[in-house]
């Protein structure tokens, strides 16, 4: 089971960013699972959500603890939320940020992580640029997908594209497919 | 429907004499095969404005729809008495519910309908002034906003009588009931409360809002069948004296019906959109202590010294209610 | 057709395969994905001949779909915690009329204080109101119930309600497997009502009864739930053939056949349940899970027959009553009366409280251990440090002196 945790602000789609990582995975005929941790509509707070896939079916639906893949939303988070909570040395860790992940304080934190499994990408920026709107969440799975490679991009585009129709969606799926090749030309923290 | 004016003025009363119209203006009360809605058999006390005022009121919408009609009815002295169990007074299909949800359970019915695509049948929704104005209140407004095709019909006796008589919103001021006494610090009920249900529906702006007493056959059997020519939220409010609550003389009801009309302390009018298109006028305006001394629910205004300043008060509020809807009849004003 | 999609959405959709005629809709936390999704599917079309009433309360809804199921259409609604005791008093009404309705609980907690996560309580305050309760304990298994429970309503001519875990469930995005509209017509006939509204044969419905005859009434009520323990067991085997899953039924048995200690519970957190019985199933230990798919009727000899032969039997649950103890826990103690079986009751997971895999053995090992005393009320994961402290102060709200101190950090 691989599980991945991501934290942002309300309304930066940090709910449908689990959403559509896990109808990736589902695509892919792994069994997956979402959902946020739920809260009265608001945009600005703390918004944390949850995805799971497998390759058998899940049962359980506890928040998850100890996940092997954290994506930051928003770095302004890192330091009022106890964002890092149980990542171990093996997990991954993306965050949105145009800055190093030693500029964001965090280089004391990710000392004995495998560096491989590391990753910045300013995907705010490419979301403005490729979307009009600074939505990073299509950008981050994107750039999921390239880290971990437990998804495929493909996979990831065509839950964007399912699920955000005519402009909405290719725009997305670019902002997607432009994070992943940022990561892919060696972009990493 | 257009109406045939008849001069009364040799008669001097209001009797229609159903020989003098034409036979499809007579009133369904006076038919032999009217429905007989709410038939005999039923328990209610002896001068009950309310079986009367519903058996006119259900009879006039069988006869409009071609006995097409459901009736929702609240809990109350109407659901009470006509439904003693084993036995129902109802000839057609009703449904009691709960206190606060006559209007709720009408739209329902009125949804599955629709539903079904059976647009000939007809809803009726109906309830006491309590069950109307106070605990069915936000279930009315609703079916009102929503303009959901129910009619709705208060009989408002002023009072939760079927309780034993406590005040509810439609409760006049300085009247006893069981809660508002004439002990202590006000005689009776107290001014400037009390909720004003007819405009409350003009307020929501709904196709038809009439009002209407048992003291009037005609216009209460005509709004009705007008109400029932229209689709939408419908709401007609009728006064029906309560002989025990009220504790007047059984025989009164109807008279006391129309000395609250022509005192003006119910007007009576017929509204369109939240427009008042049409008011009963008052050829004879009465002083209210004509219609309050019958009253026993009033008797603390009365006998040494009594409180001739809160019968002024009362006078009062007749009088802006005239000046309000325009209500009294100058020499030239036709019969309506 | 199966598809990764959110609970509420599933529901939505297999409420809608019902052919539903009238739904009415007052939205609350955490239901309203699904009345929205309803909406859509009324006013596209895809969802005809139907009628959306956006009603003024949940005692509005209620009060809808008694007149609308009177009047011989098939009524839905949804509703969670606050809501359900408001309509309340129709809820009896509905139970007490013999109305078919069916409606989808989003179980949630019940205030004061106010929380909108999940638990039991709002289903179990109403258990005693002649309604029927299923709870799911997935997403596949609320759709499948859905549509088993018009077939069950219309059966036996009572209400039931489908309760799901509010947020765990109709938030979480998850596979789900929804038929077609052919497989469902052909598994649920138009609705036949027992009486109906109609002026072609006039009947007074809703008549008062007086102590003459309202026992007897009563007592109907009661053996019309009682027979339909048999027509559900009934409705799910030809669900399982029609559909070819196993879904609802009376009761669900995991591991628990032949095992020693045997854990009690409704509802999703049985996934969780299952996973810490496999665990120790493979250290040896003999655990299992019995997890309740009708709570009412309460399905005493099932429960009887699937707990009998365990020593233990842990009753873990979402909700608890105040000044006694568990409510599911009294009810499996009645299943077992006369077996010298060991009853643990265990309330857990209160205001949306996450049960964990971890909690669940810890649990597990203290029963195991004998550390629990059975008759005693254990609250799992409860932070009695501040409760403590809250008792020894005299003045405040409760619910505010303890958030500042979680604030402050004390415990």
């Amino acid at each position: 089971m691989f599980q991945v945790r991501i934290h942002g602000r309300g309304g930066q789609g940090v709910v449908t960013a689990a959403e559509l990582l896990s109808v990736a995975a589902f695509v892919e005929g792994k069994h997956a699972q979402a959902f946020p941790s739920f809260g009265s509509e608001r945009t600005g707070a703390p918004v944390v959500s949850f995805c799971r896939f497998a390759d058998e079916p899940i049962r359980s639906r506890e928040p998850i603890e100890e996940p092997d893949a954290l994506i930051v939303q928003d770095p302004t988070l890192l330091h009022q939320v106890d964002l890092l909570a149980g990542l171990g040395q093996d997990g991954y860790l993306l965050v949105n940020t145009t800055r190093s992940l030693e500029e964001l304080g965090l280089g004391e934190f990710v000392a004995g992580f495998r560096p491989e499994r590391l990753a910045t990408v300013p995907a705010t920026e490419i979301a403005r640029e490729l979307v009009g709107k600074p939505l990073p969440n299509a950008a981050l799975l994107g750039a999921f997908a390239a880290l971990t490679g437990r998804v495929t991009l493909a996979s990831v585009q065509g839950a964007i594209l399912d699920r955000f129709p005519g402009e909405t969606g290719t725009r997305n799926a670019a902002a997607a497919e432009r994070a992943h090749d940022a990561l892919g030309v060696g972009a990493r923290a | 429907m257009s109406r045939q004016k008849i001069k009364l003025y040799q008669v001097g009363s209001f009797a229609v004499g159903n020989r003098l119209l034409d036979a499809d203006e007579r009133t369904v009360q006076a038919r032999s095969e009217r429905s007989n809605t709410l038939t005999s058999g039923h328990r209610a006390c002896q001068g009950c404005g309310e079986a009367l005022g519903a058996r006119y009121v259900l009879d006039a919408a069988m006869r409009a729809t071609g006995d097409q009609v459901i009736v929702a009815n609240a809990t109350g002295c109407l659901e009470v008495f006509s439904t003693p169990y084993p036995e129902s007074s109802w000839q057609l299909p009703w449904i009691h519910s709960l206190f606060g949800n006559a209007p709720a359970v009408a739209t329902g019915i009125a949804a599955a309908l629709k539903a079904k695509g059976r647009t000939g049948v007809r809803v009726v929704g109906q309830g006491g002034d309590g069950g109307t104005l106070d605990i069915g209140f936000a279930c009315l407004s609703g079916m009102f906003e929503r303009d959901d095709d129910v009619l709705y019909v208060c009989y408002d006796n002023e009072a939760y009588m079927n309780t034993g008589v406590q005040r509810s919103s439609a409760t006049p001021p300085a009247a006893r009931t069981a809660n508002t006494k004439p002990v202590g610090f006000e005689p009776g009920n107290v001014f400037g409360q009390g909720k004003n249900a007819p405009l409350i529906a003009l307020a929501h702006e709904i196709p038809y809002v009439a009002t209407a007493t048992v003291a009037d056959l005609h216009d209460l059997e005509h709004k009705v069948e007008r109400a029932m020519e229209l689709h939408g939220a419908r709401y007609l409010h009728v006064l029906v004296p309560c002989p025990l609550g009220w504790g007047a003389a059984s025989c009164d009801t109807i008279r006391l019906a129309r000395l609250a009309v022509e005192t003006g302390l119910f007007p009576v009018f017929e509204a369109d959109h939240g427009e008042v298109t049409a008011v009963s006028k008052i050829r004879r305006q009465a002083p209210v202590v004509e219609y309050l001394r019958p009253q026993r629910r009033f008797a603390h205004l009365f006998g040494e010294p009594g409180r001739p300043d809160v019968v002024e008060r009362i006078q009062a509020g007749a009088d802006r209610n005239i000046r309000r809807f325009g209500l009294l009849a100058d020499e030239t004003d036709e019969e309506e | 057709m199966r598809s990764q999609i959110e609970g509420s959405q599933a529901v939505a959709a297999a409420v809608a395969l019902c052919r539903p005629e009238v739904i009415s809709a007052y939205p609350i936390s955490p239901q309203t994905h699904i009345v929205e999704a309803l909406s859509d599917l009324v006013r596209t079309g895809r969802l005809e001949p139907c009628e959306y009433l956006m009603v003024e309360s949940e005692f509005g809804a209620m009060s809808a779909a008694i007149g609308a199921s009177a009047a011989g259409a098939r009524a839905y609604t949804a509703t969670a915690s606050q809501g359900i005791l408001y309509m309340a008093e129709a809820l009896y009404n509905a139970s007490g009329l013999g109305l078919p309705i069916v409606m989808t609980v989003a179980n949630r907690a019940i205030g004061s204080p106010i929380n909108i996560w999940n638990d039991h309580s709002d289903a179990m305050s109403q258990r005693d109101s002649g309604w029927i309760q299923l709870y799911a304990a997935s997403n596949q298994e609320a759709v499948d119930l859905h549509i088993q429970a018009f077939r069950l309503a219309e059966a036996v001519s009572l209400p039931v309600m489908v309760c799901m875990d509010g947020f765990v469930l109709t938030h979480a995005f998850e596979p789900v497997d929804l038929p077609t509209q052919e497989q469902v017509d052909a598994f649920l006939p138009p609705f036949e009502p027992r009486q109906v509204l109609d002026p072609a044969a006039p009947v007074t419905i809703g008549a008062m009864v007086g102590p003459e005859a309202f026992a007897e009434v009563k007592v109907l009520m009661h053996v019309k739930q009682m027979q339909a323990l048999d027509v559900i067991g009934e409705i799910a085997g030809e669900f399982a053939q029609a559909f070819g899953r196993s879904s609802g039924g009376l009761v669900r048995q995991y591991r628990s056949a032949d095992a020693d200690t045997v854990v009690v519970a409704l509802g999703s957190v049985l996934g969780t349940i299952e996973d810490a019985v496999d665990e120790l199933r493979d250290d040896g230990v003999s655990v299992g899970a019995v997890g309740i798919t009708c709570f009412r009727p309460w399905p005493l000899a099932e429960l009887r027959a699937a707990l009998d032969h365990a020593r233990r039997v842990v009753v873990l649950e979402k909700a608890f009553a105040v000044g006694l103890g568990g409510i599911v826990g009294q009810n499996v103690r009645l299943a077992l009366e006369g077996l010298p079986t060991r009853v643990h009751d265990v309330v857990g997971g209160l205001g949306g409280r996450p049960i964990t895999r971890a909690s669940v053995l810890r649990l597990l090992g203290d029963v195991l251990e004998d550390r629990l005393e059975p008759g005693a009320l254990t609250f799992l994961d409860l932070d009695w440090g501040l409760v403590q402290r809250e008792l020894e102060r005299p003045f405040g709200p409760h619910a505010e002196n303890i958030l500042r101190d979680l604030a402050a950090g004390l415990r």
